[in-house]
């Protein structure tokens, strides 16, 4: 009980003290920003120290062995995948997904193209993988993998693009899904992510639906989450989403949630690509 | 087995700067799993590291160290200097991985 009342007093005095801090901080700066951007300054500043020692790298460094060492019923290597620029092309590869793939007539994100070739290459039971929830069974190993593609593609620019007809209905699927409202709470993806300035607790909320934003957004994902201690992939992230929304789960690598992808991605042509990101 | 370690290390000015990222769950033993049951403690409890055979760093870690851990120290000392990093948890499991200054 005592113990209880120490905290509370230690809570209360912290709000005390950060109120006095941003108050005079408000003060400061009127005249150089506008109010409104300084409540997250602090957070960018932590987000810089933490930047050095992303875990993130720990699942690179998995899923390049992954990646090369030959694996499942067949007993092939990844190696020879294809992620759009031929067989066995990593580098720079995640800049152009999702993209349209002649050889399954479908759209595919990374995730799913994994799928594809952890299916054809090596024989796994794609049915399995898209079952066995995040972080479990071969779900894991993909994971790692995702990790692995997409740090071969940081720093580069994001170059995604709706050109096939397959890839410009994806795009439109993803912006309806977008934009689509309902659920318990009634809200859409563009509830949150549709305004500039908006912001959860500290998190700054990018709007998806401007180039900028969508570089912010898109750019910065798959991304170890602290706050789960584990390394989320795009599926996962857009899979969180929708339960936020209260929507039913979606099926790992839907039509839908790829369609999503591809909406952002799309609109973040040009930006830079900094994932695997590291995020609260 | 446990996983690998990330092990950099980078000399400037007779400092080598030493980053070491692990791969530990750190069970504080204060979480319950989804049936309720208490996970147990386990966790790093000591880490060493060596710089050509000699110990530069010695450290006790406790439950309250999170999970994957970051640890990041300097020492004085010279580029190709051989660095191991050796780590023992609580279950008696232990990982070592090397590299050199650059």
């Amino acid at each position: 009980m005592k113990t209880r009342i120490l905290y509370g007093v230690i809570i209360g005095l912290f709000a005390v003290l950060q109120g006095c801090s941003s108050s005079a901080k408000n003060e400061a700066s009127t005249a150089a920003a506008p109010a409104g951007g300084a409540p997250t300054d602090e957070i960018e500043k932590y987000r810089a120290m933490i930047a050095d020692g992303n875990p993130a790298d720990l699942y690179e460094a998995a899923g390049e062995d992954i990646w090369k060492k030959p694996m499942g019923p067949k007993n092939v290597s990844l190696q020879k995948c294809d992620l759009g620029m031929g067989p066995g092309v990593v580098k720079g590869a995640y800049t152009q997904l999702p993209k349209y793939f002649k050889d399954t007539n479908q759209v595919q994100d990374l995730e799913s193209r994994l799928v594809t070739c952890m299916t054809k290459l090596q024989g796994y039971d794609a049915n399995e993988i898209i079952k066995a929830g995040f972080s479990k069974g071969k779900r894991k190993d993909l994971e790692a993998v995702v990790a692995y593609v997409v740090a071969e593609s940081k720093g580069m620019p994001i170059n995604v693009v709706a050109k096939h007809p397959k890839e410009k209905q994806a795009y439109q699927m993803g912006k309806e899904s977008f934009f689509y409202q309902g659920g318990p709470m009634d809200f859409s993806c563009a509830s949150c992510h549709a305004s500039n300035g908006k912001r959860i607790r500290l998190q700054d909320l990018p709007n998806l639906t401007e180039q900028k934003g969508a570089a912010l957004g898109w750019g910065y994902w798959p991304a170890y989450r602290v706050s789960s201690g584990t390394f989320w992939t795009m599926q996962r992230r857009l899979n969180d989403c929708y339960r936020q929304q209260r929507f039913p789960e979606p099926i790992y690598i839907s039509e839908d949630t790829i369609a999503v992808s591809m909406y952002m991605a799309v609109n973040a042509k040009g930006g830079t690509m900094n994932a695997p990101g590291l995020k609260r | 087995m446990a996983d690998p370690m990330r092990v950099r290390a980078a000399e400037n000015g007779g400092t080598v700067d030493v980053k070491i990222l692990m791969k530990h769950d750190m069970e504080s033993g204060q979480r319950k799993d989804a049936s309720g049951k208490t996970i147990p403690a386990w966790f790093i409890s000591t880490i060493n590291v060596k710089a050509n055979g000699k110990d530069v760093f010695n450290g006790q870690f406790g439950p309250a160290v999170s999970k994957d851990p970051f640890l990041n120290f300097k020492y004085k000392g010279a580029k190709g200097d051989k660095i191991v990093v050796t780590w023992n948890d609580s279950k008696g499991d232990k990982r070592t991985d090397e590299a050199t200054a650059s």
